[in-house]
């Protein structure tokens, strides 16, 4: 019976997966995949078992083993040229980001990397960078070997065009901390200046040396106020210029006036000034920005999306086979293929074919430009025909594709961003706060002069309003993180607040419903011959439409040349193949009577050559995975889908969708984004999920544009999300956890009110001097910190994610 | 009461020292990561393997 149990319950002891899948027993230990138990063994027979005492299941998922010819790229001298830091005649140092480290054990055994490769002299990490620096002895091994050890065992290094570009990264940011050192150096030394000041009794000595140590302070200040204070003028001063009041404003102005009134107490000998107050204030004020800092390094390091960009192009062999290769990989001098649609993922000549690029991606601009052979193309655009072949003059940067998803072009949130709760509480807030640190000014300057600088510096610090500053990004940066842990990337934090907001689901069909590759295919119609096939495979190699690749990979034979290729979206394709027009599409587009079909239950690509129709392919949807209950849980929005097909479906997706949902069929890319438009002007909130390539325009329309892949060489710039096919049950929760977070920054703001009415009260009767109020400050914030990334984890585990 | 200006400097001096070792520190990387030391230090000692197997005939 236990055993029985104990079954059902297995973990894998390398991963911590569960086994569902498979079950692989080794030395009693149950193992999820062969891949986890190939480590586990290679760890074993080095003594290396440790790594399972100090964490439990601390292994990385070794499900998808790639093939390990991926790494021959490494062994190219002038790419280890390029990666390496320091060579000499015995020693190479290298420094891999590995992005899967994520404990205790995996610091253990990435520093015991020499008991594995003899050849490894020494490897040491920074866990917050997620960086492993290695030296190796390259007589002994090399570089290939050891970033083939490392991925072996779960670690691979992400070797980034950023890398091989020759520009090693960016030296981590130290200004905060030279500021922060140079701060806290000053307020040592002016607080035992000013010291004579809080005894009354050393008056004696004040009268002596009053204007000596004010004028010392006065130097030491300069240095906080020139360097280690100029991040808040900056930014106040940036926040004036575009007409917007950023919290640095307040701020900025209280340390302002302080330096200035005491200066001139200094000079005219009227006092000691506040420069204790001054560089204190920076210095705490620092400290906070510092914590924060630290907090955003180690989100930032979790949005990985970029792991998701086009991430493979076909790449044209000497023998003229063709092979996936991943863009970071690939080189100058290559022979890649592109396909209709496809992104252009480097700077290439044109070798072959009519290309016609579309640059919206780039400029905005949609009309496609013709481009002829021998001409460059630049990467970013966007192939709209035929596909064609090119040579790549200038390697891949993922940096750059990273700058084109996030283009400004495609930042449709701006006004939305513009209207979010922080920006219009904040910036109420802001003005509240400047008319009380006035009002505490003018109520006090007639009365006492020393109050009233106390009271309107201490408002300005103490309600500075960080919570409504903080809150919002940390919750949105928490939330990005574990959509990215669920295989969900959102664009930017600005997404995470419309997602909440959707009232309306609109769902393209193909390839987004259904699953085009399990769809099952039957062909009917007069048998073709070989050559017939192999003309209609030609033609289907240039377009990358779901239905047009799974026919495609149906098909034997080899691709030849095709002339004339075009592609009517939502239609079929049309090309010539040694003197014979193939077309390739809909019944209508074929000119075959729709009536006369009987069978409607299905979607059916004719095919014709030279005007003969010679049959029909039929694919039986197949829809996606537990699609029924993902639709169930959304019931409580308005749900749509736009299909470029028939409506031979329609009992289907009703049956699915319900009955209040809209059906859409034969929809051009236009009628989608019309469509989506119309939605809008009845003021419903958006979110399309489609495939990124022909609904791209509709992508862009929605409030929410969410592209959901398969494979990883969709990439579209005008979606707000790209969502993994695999995760798409989890489309639900991804909605309702979004609404969760906007909760939690509400709670986090009733937080920083409470924080801020008590303050201000305070700080307005003179209560608080501004030392204190610079000290209140950063716990406040760190407070708010500390109250939205737990809140957030805890409603993350509660929501299932 | 003159030797204030002597000790005020000598303090001052004393104190812009120890700035000038922190901004050593800072830049020769001490301060670019504090977390990873603080776990390696406690790796120090091997702990033997509990449930190593004995070797397989």
């Amino acid at each position: 019976m236990e055993a029985a149990l104990q079954t059902n319950v297995h973990t894998c002891y390398h991963c911590g997966d569960s086994c569902v899948d498979e079950l692989i027993i080794a030395d009693d230990k149950a193992f999820c995949c062969s891949g986890c138990k190939t480590v586990y063994e290679l760890l074993e027979e080095n003594n290396l078992c440790n790594y399972y005492n100090l964490e439990e299941n601390p292994g990385i998922t070794g499900k998808k083993p790639v093939s390990e010819a991926r790494f021959a790229y490494l062994d190219d001298a002038g790419v280890e040229a390029q990666l390496i830091s320091f060579k000499d005649d015995n020693i190479c140092k290298i420094t891999f980001y590995a992005p899967q480290m994520h404990c205790s054990s995996c610091i253990w055994l990435l520093e015991n990397l020499f008991k594995l490769n003899p050849g490894i002299s020494e490897s040491t990490v920074n866990f917050l960078r997620k960086e492993v620096s290695l030296t190796y002895f390259h007589q002994k091994t090399n570089l290939r070997e050891v970033v083939t050890l490392l991925a072996r065992i779960g670690y691979e290094p992400e070797i980034t065009l950023a890398d091989t570009d020759g520009k090693k990264t960016s030296k981590p940011n130290r200004a905060i901390i030279y500021k922060l050192g140079i701060a806290g150096f000053c307020f040592g030394n002016v607080m035992l200046l000013a010291f004579p000041d809080y005894l009354a009794i050393t008056g004696g000595l004040q009268r002596t040396f009053g204007s000596f140590f004010g004028y010392l302070s006065f130097l030491l200040a300069i240095p906080v106020f020139v360097y280690s204070a100029r991040g808040f003028f900056t930014s106040a001063l940036e926040g004036i210029k575009q007409r917007m009041v950023n919290i640095d404003l307040p701020i900025a102005t209280g340390l302002l006036a302080l330096f200035l009134v005491s200066i001139y107490q200094v000079t005219t000998g009227t006092g000691p000034g506040y420069f204790d107050s001054f560089t204190g204030l920076v210095f705490f004020m620092l400290i906070g920005k510092y914590f924060q800092q630290k907090t955003y390094d180690t989100l930032s390091f979790d949005r990985d999306y970029t792991s998701y960009f086009p991430v493979s192009v076909t790449v044209l062999k000497e023998n003229s086979e063709e092979e996936a290769v991943a863009v970071r990989n690939l080189k100058v001098g290559d022979r890649i293929r592109i396909r209709n649609q496809e992104l252009i993922p480097a700077d290439a000549i044109l070798l072959r074919g009519q290309a016609m690029i579309d640059y919206s991606f780039v400029s905005g601009e949609s009309e496609p430009v013709e481009k002829v052979m021998g001409e460059v193309i630049y990467a970013g655009g966007r192939q709209v025909g035929e596909s064609i072949e090119l040579e790549v003059v200038k390697e891949v940067s993922q940096g750059y594709l990273t700058q084109l998803w996030n283009d400004s072009v495609f930042s449709k949130n701006e006004e939305q961003s513009v209207g979010t709760y922080a920006n219009v509480a904040g910036k109420w807030f802001i003005i509240v706060t400047l008319i009380v640190a006035a009002g505490a000014l003018i109520y006090w300057v007639p009365r006492d002069m020393d109050m009233a600088m106390k009271a309107f510096i201490s408002v300005l610090i103490i309600a500075c309003p960080c919570a409504l500053s903080l809150a919002t990004p940390f919750v949105h940066g928490h939330t990005l993180r574990i959509f990215g842990k669920n295989k969900f990337y959102l664009k930017n934090t600005a997404v995470v607040e419309t997602l909440a907001k959707i009232d309306t689901v609109v769902f393209d069909k193909t390839g987004t419903l259904t699953e085009p590759s399990a769809a099952e295919l039957t062909y009917k119609g007069k048998a073709l011959t070989a050559a017939q096939e192999q003309s209609i495979k030609s033609v289907l190699s240039h377009s990358t439409h779901p239905l047009s690749q799974r026919i495609f990979l149906s098909l034997k034979g080899e691709t030849t040349e095709i002339l004339n290729f075009q592609e009517f979206t939502g239609k079929g394709l049309i090309g010539e193949v040694n003197g014979s027009i193939v077309r390739v599409g809909s019944a209508s587009y074929i000119g075959v009577n729709v009536d006369a079909v009987k069978d409607t239950l299905k979607t059916t690509v004719y095919v014709s050559i030279n005007g003969v129709i010679l049959g029909y392919y039929t694919f039986y949807n197949v829809y996606r995975q537990g699609l029924k209950d993902i639709l169930k849980e959304l019931n409580d929005k308005k749900l749509a889908v736009l299909s470029g097909d028939n409506n031979h479906e329609e009992a289907r997706l009703k049956e699915l969708l319900g009955t209040s949902a809209e059906l859409n069929f034969n929809q051009s890319p236009v009628q989608k984004l019309e469509y989506i438009q119309q939605l809008k002007n009845q003021h419903h909130q958006v979110m399309m999920v489609g495939d990124g390539l022909n609904d791209a325009g509709a992508l862009r329309q929605s409030d929410a544009g969410i592209a959901l892949t398969n494979s990883i060489t969709n990439f579209s710039p005008s979606c707000d999300a790209i969502l993994d096919a695999t995760a798409f049950n989890k489309l639900s929760k991804f909605l309702k956890f979004s609404k969760t977070t906007m909760r939690i920054i509400l709670a986090t703001f009733a937080v920083s009110l409470v924080y801020n009415v008590i303050g201000l009260t305070l700080a307005v009767q003179g209560l608080f001097s501004p030392i204190v109020s610079a000290i209140l400050m950063p716990i406040s914030s760190l407070s708010v910190i500390v109250f939205a990334t737990i809140s957030v984890n805890i409603a993350a585990k509660r929501a299932g994610l | 009461m003159y030797i204030i200006f002597l000790m005020i400097a000598i303090s001052v001096t004393v104190a812009a020292a120890f700035l000038g070792a922190f901004l050593w520190a800072v830049r020769s990387g001490q301060y670019d990561d504090d977390y990873t030391p603080a776990v390696r230090m406690l790796f120090d000692n091997e702990i033997p393997a509990k449930n190593r197997k004995k070797p397989k005939e």
